[in-house]
């Protein structure tokens, strides 16, 4: 690498504040916003984890005696929502969209670096407000679903502040995604390729295109909402004639995208640390990108799977089987390759390979209840039960978020230019699988068994399973101890992490951690194989501890 | 591996922010395809109110075709007198492009007003049936785009009144935004006309 | 020794389909059932339950066998195998999910035919004179025609927060849902305020009960008890408490039942055959 340590010079004067003042301002630089974003979204995970854990505390006991039942209902409401909004999709979309995507194309920003900022600092007030409706009139109660005619007849001050704030957050989300379109596609450096782009970029790509094609009908159906509440119009009223099944379609038009708004980017996450991780090239580049596509499109084709009991007509439900269950085809090849990509390689078994291995465990068993849902028939008898809630707690939580952890893992040397301590993570690891599989997984026995989801109070013959879920969920918020501790602990004096501590290819590693202002100093490199890693099988044994080793890691 | 770290030999002037070329209208165009489908959605509810839920007895739901008409023609000659301020500006006549501008927004405006002589004299109001709701909801926020459009027009007219602002023939970027918008909300309303007055 | 990796393929394969099967089989994490559809039901769950474990267990296994064959030990520099794909591999698990899930698709199909999911409605016998659009779930287990088969009818009416149970032809009203035995039930439903759902886990049915959508929903109940019914959809602070029962009694127990609480003293039960 002929990257020489850059001296901080030549970063153009700028009005912007400077040092660790500038992560509170209306900062324009991508590595900035995105670590606003990441921060911010994990006080916003701390909330929702904290409402979980009041979730599970009013569950150990049959009875209503923890909490009220409104408040039961408010809590559950600000949890689902705090989690999707103001967690997973600002964090896998906008932090580690908004750091790695510039250094993928070659580029020193985003294209348009302002609404990049707007986007950003549309998400704190917005989030203020949902939980300061909490103490202020109390919180919307209707779920994050937020169906009518319910979420017209409960109190309406709550429910109207909810929409406003899902409102700007899914404004956000727009700019967001239009931002990322626009860098992907239009600021490459000049010589590099689509089919060169890490696999990141892909899933961002067809993230964004599921943002900006259906978050705005959850924006226009919320103002019918809003106006059903506030102007008594009858849009999703029954009794002044209104339809609520149409809201529940409108709805989940955005809400099943909203799924693969949550996963797509954790997939590009995890193709990006693999590869390094297991010194071998993503297995089946080209499948990989056709697949990302493909969920694309199946995603937008199949959201009445959710109403299978709302009444829809026999072959509307007969369709949204067929074409939820095949979008297992897909993903399956995303998986498999990630297998294969693991096969015969030289595996470093650290936090970040560990989260990842974690996620395709938690993930497979989720999508799995995800296609046995997707059967009519099936899903009648568990619809709205816990066996639901333990499908997508698999895939958002053993998902997504455990591909968060394994992206800060894998990028903390990249943020902070230190190494984070990997006893403290694999320990981190270890607590949150357990625990996560603890809390989770009896909860499918409990849908099959009868249980409905969003009550405070059930048969009394559940309570040891909801116990024993609710000392996972305990472990679970347990497990964040020892990782707050490592991320604050190493920020101030973890080792010096070094340009490239993982010898990486993609280019955000080749250039200093941090990275300067502008990303690069000189001119952006040109990375045509992103996961050139790896022997050519003609190579084989003799050359292992000889010049390619040293070439590849670049002495 | 070919990983090209390059030298220094291409021109290019590092350092500087925003020197990549200009992709403001690729977002706007992103934009409004986003735009675009909150109508989508708004229409799809229209057209399944219509197909699943039958008007009340007693109900009223009639809408009159010669001001929507006439609302159609309105927009449709602003787009094209829209079209002729680009094309004057492109020229760097920009008295002419000022005054097809001025034109354009006051069809727009026309366009209001006629909007709002429609609400007045339709025989249902917003909260009277479930169609008449949907009606407004999707002419409302149609009317909304187009006083913003309004504003944006006047707002390139006033900062095209002199030769070296910032609308000139060589970067024009405002006018361009602005007309793009305007024909997009133009195409909306055809696609809203038929939907609600014609079917 | 070295065995041919295609006969351990092979055998770690059969063991796998086996042991899938096995549990499929033999694990139960159902209630009882207790009407004419539940076995059915109970038959797809099996199904999935068996590819479900064959598919997990075999996508863990191979995780963990690579995690630790492949692990890189102290002291070892260097990369794995540049392998950046391989065609008829990718091809192979493009097409085993897609046979599986449109296998699954269409038996789930089957399944939902004989639950009585694709019954064209019968219109609406209960007893109003308007052409009110019915809505429909699921219908009993082998309904022929709701004539031949002597349904009983009964009106449910769901509000905040308890189901109403009505019995048109005694003009009963209970609390309590109470049906005999092997003969088939028609519940015509009705929300009074919000959407509610009636659940009853044992006999695998949930129908979403709408605000100016009635629906109608069929079933056999086979097996005599007390089941719970189950609010399933959010309804309000109440939403848990919104619960009741369904007694299924034995013909004689419930023909008794009814003939107590009957307030027009019904002509012979038996021949009240529902109309068409
Ligand atoms: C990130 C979020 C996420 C993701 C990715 C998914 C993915 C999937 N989901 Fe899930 N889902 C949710 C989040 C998510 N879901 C949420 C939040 C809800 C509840 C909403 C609410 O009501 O509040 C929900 C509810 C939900 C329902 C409605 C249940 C109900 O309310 O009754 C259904 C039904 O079809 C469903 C199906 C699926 C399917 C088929 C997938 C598929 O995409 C999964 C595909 C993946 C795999 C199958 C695994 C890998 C594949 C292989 C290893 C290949 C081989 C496999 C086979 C051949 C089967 N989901
Ligand atoms: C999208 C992401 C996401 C994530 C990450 C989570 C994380 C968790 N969820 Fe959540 N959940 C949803 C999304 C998510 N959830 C949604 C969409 C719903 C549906 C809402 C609805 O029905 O409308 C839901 C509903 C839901 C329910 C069902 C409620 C009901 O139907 O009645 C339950 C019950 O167990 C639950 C539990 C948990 C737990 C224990 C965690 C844990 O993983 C959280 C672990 C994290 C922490 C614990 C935080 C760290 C610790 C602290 C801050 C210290 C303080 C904590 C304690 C004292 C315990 N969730
Ligand atoms: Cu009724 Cu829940
Ligand atoms: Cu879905």
């Amino acid at each position: 690498m002929t990257i020489s340590l850059p001296p901080e010079t030549s970063s153009p004067p700028r009005l912007q504040p400077s040092g660790w003042l500038r992560y509170f301002s209306f900062s324009v630089d991508h590595k900035v916003i995105g670590l606003q974003y990441l921060v911010c979204g994990f006080v916003f995970y701390l909330i929702g984890g904290a409402l979980a854990g009041a979730i599970r505390t009013e569950l150990t006991s049959p009875v209503s005696d923890f909490m009220a039942r409104d408040v039961y209902n408010q809590v559950l409401t600000l949890h689902g929502t705090v989690m999707i909004f103001l967690w997973i999709v600002p964090v896998v979309n906008g932090a580690f969209g908004n750091y790695l995507i510039p250094f993928y194309v070659g580029a020193r920003d985003m294209a348009f670096p302002r609404l990049n900022a707007v986007a950003f600092w549309l998400i704190p007030p917005a989030g203020l407000m949902l939980i300061t409706s909490y103490f202020l009139t109390g919180a919307a109660q209707s779920g994050w679903t937020a169906y009518p005619p319910l979420s017209i007849t409960t109190p309406a001050t709550g429910q109207i502040i909810w929409i406003l704030s899902v409102l700007l957050l899914g404004g956000s989300s727009i700019f967001g995604g239009i931002n990322f379109i626009a860098t992907i596609l239009k600021l490459r450096r000049p010589g590099l390729k689509l089919m060169q782009l890490p696999m990141y970029c892909w899933a961002m790509l067809g993230t964004s295109i599921l943002v900006v094609l259906s978050t705005p009908v959850l924006a226009g159906t919320l103002v019918l909402l809003s106006f059903d509440i506030v102007a008594h119009t009858g849009f999703f009223n029954p009794t002044l004639g209104g339809n609520v099944v149409v809201y529940q379609h409108l709805f989940w038009f955005y809400s099943h995208p909203a799924v693969y708004i949550m996963v797509l980017p954790a997939f590009g996450l995890v193709s990006e640390i693999l590869p390094v991780h297991a010194r071998k090239p993503l297995f089946g580049y080209v499948t990989m990108v056709y697949s990302i596509m493909a969920i694309v499109v199946l995603g937008l084709i199949v959201w009445a799977h959710h109403m299978f009991t709302s009444g829809t007509p026999p072959w509307m439900r007969l369709f949204f089987t067929i074409a939820t269950a095949f979008i297992a085809v897909p993903t399956g090849i995303k998986f498999f390759n990630w297998l294969a990509t693991l096969w015969g390689g030289r595996i470093s078994l650290n936090s970040a390979m560990l989260f990842s291995c974690g996620f395709i465990v938690n993930f497979v068993l989720g999508g799995i209840t995800g296609v046995a849902l997707a059967q009519v028939p099936f899903d009648i008898h568990v619809h709205d039960t816990y066996f639901v809630v333990a499908h997508f707690h698999y895939i958002v939580f053993g998902g997504s978020v455990f591909v968060i952890f394994a992206s800060i893992y894998h990028w903390y040397p990249k943020f902070t230019g230190r190494m984070l301590n990997e006893d403290l993570g694999r320990l981190h690891c270890a607590l949150t699988f357990i625990g996560f599989n603890l809390c989770f997984g009896p909860q499918h026995w409990l849908g099959l068994n009868g249980m409905p989801r969003r009550v405070a109070e059930y048969d009394p013959q559940f309570t040891l399973i909801n116990q024993i879920s609710s000392v996972g969920a305990l472990l679970m918020a347990i497990s964040t101890l020892p990782f707050l501790w490592n991320v604050i602990h190493s920020a101030l004096s973890g080792p010096v992490a070094g340009d490239n501590p993982w010898k990486a290819l993609t280019p955000e590693w080749l250039t200093s951690s941090p990275p300067p202002v502008e990303n690069w100093i000189g001119e952006a490199p040109l990375v045509e194989e992103p996961y050139g890693y790896g022997v050519p099988p003609d190579e084989l044994d003799l050359t292992a501890t000889s010049g390619r080793d040293l070439w590849s890691s670049g002495k | 591996m070919t990983t090209t770290v390059p030298t220094k030999d291409q021109n290019h002037s590092h350092g500087e922010h925003a020197e990549h070329p200009d992709h403001r209208m690729f977002g706007l165009a992103t934009f409004l395809v986003a735009d675009a489908m909150t109508f989508a959605g708004f229409f799809a509810a229209y057209l399944t109110f219509k197909a699943v839920n039958p008007l009340p007895d007693g109900a009223i739901y009639e809408l009159e075709l010669p001001l929507p008409i006439l609302n159609t023609v309105l927009l449709l000659v602003s787009s094209a007198t829209f079209h002729r301020a680009g094309q004057a500006i492109r020229q760097d006549d920009h008295g002419r492009c000022r005054r097809w501008l001025l034109i354009t927004a006051g069809l727009g405006l026309a366009f209001l007003v006629s909007q709002m002589v429609e609400y007045f004299t339709l025989p249902f109001g917003l909260t009277d049936n479930l169609y008449a709701s949907t009606f407004f909801a999707a002419t409302g926020f149609h009317g909304l785009h187009v006083t913003l459009g309004a504003l944006m027009i006047l707002i390139v007219w006033w900062q095209a009144r002199q030769p070296q602002g910032r609308v000139t023939a060589a970067d024009h970027f405002p006018l361009e935004a602005a007309e793009l918008y305007w024909h997009f909300v133009d195409g909306i309303w055809v696609i809203l006309f038929v939907i609600l007055y014609l079917l | 020794m070295q065995i041919p990796s295609a006969i351990l393929t092979l055998v770690i394969g059969m063991v796998l389909a086996l042991g899938g099967l096995w549990i499929g089989q033999n694990i139960n994490l159902l209630p009882i059932d207790a009407s004419a559809n539940a076995p059915i039901y109970d038959e797809l769950f099996k199904v999935l339950f068996t590819i479900g474990s064959i598919l997990f267990i075999g996508i863990v296994g191979l995780l963990v066998f690579s995690l630790i064959r492949f692990r890189r030990r102290s002291g070892q520099l260097g990369d794995g195998l540049a392998i950046e794909g391989n065609l008829p591999l990718e091809i192979f698990w493009t097409a085993v999910p897609a046979v599986v899930v449109l296998f699954v698709g269409l038996y789930s199909y089957d399944i939902y035919d004989r639950m009585g999911g694709m019954v064209p409605l019968a219109h609406d016998h209960m007893g109003g004179a308007h052409d009110e659009q019915i809505w429909g779930g699921i219908s009993s287990g082998s309904i022929e025609s709701a004539a031949a088969t002597n349904a009983l009818p009964v009106e449910v009416t769901a509000m905040q927060f308890a189901f109403l149970f009505h019995y048109p032809e005694g003009d009963i009203t209970s609390g309590e849902l109470h049906v005999p035995a092997d003969r088939p039930i028609t519940l015509r439903m009705e929300a009074k305020d919000v959407i509610h759902a009636f659940w009853v886990p044992e006999f695998r049915l949930k129908q979403d009960v709408i605000p100016g959508q009635p629906t109608q929903l069929s079933f056999t109940p086979t097996r005599t008890g007390r089941y719970p019914i189950v609010c399933a959809e959010l309804c309000g602070p109440y939403h848990g408490g919104m619960r009741s029962t369904v007694v299924v009694e034995s013909p004689e127990d419930w023909d008794s039942w009814y003939r107590d609480n009957a307030k027009a003293a019904p002509e012979d039960e038996t021949l009240t055959i529902a109309n068409a």
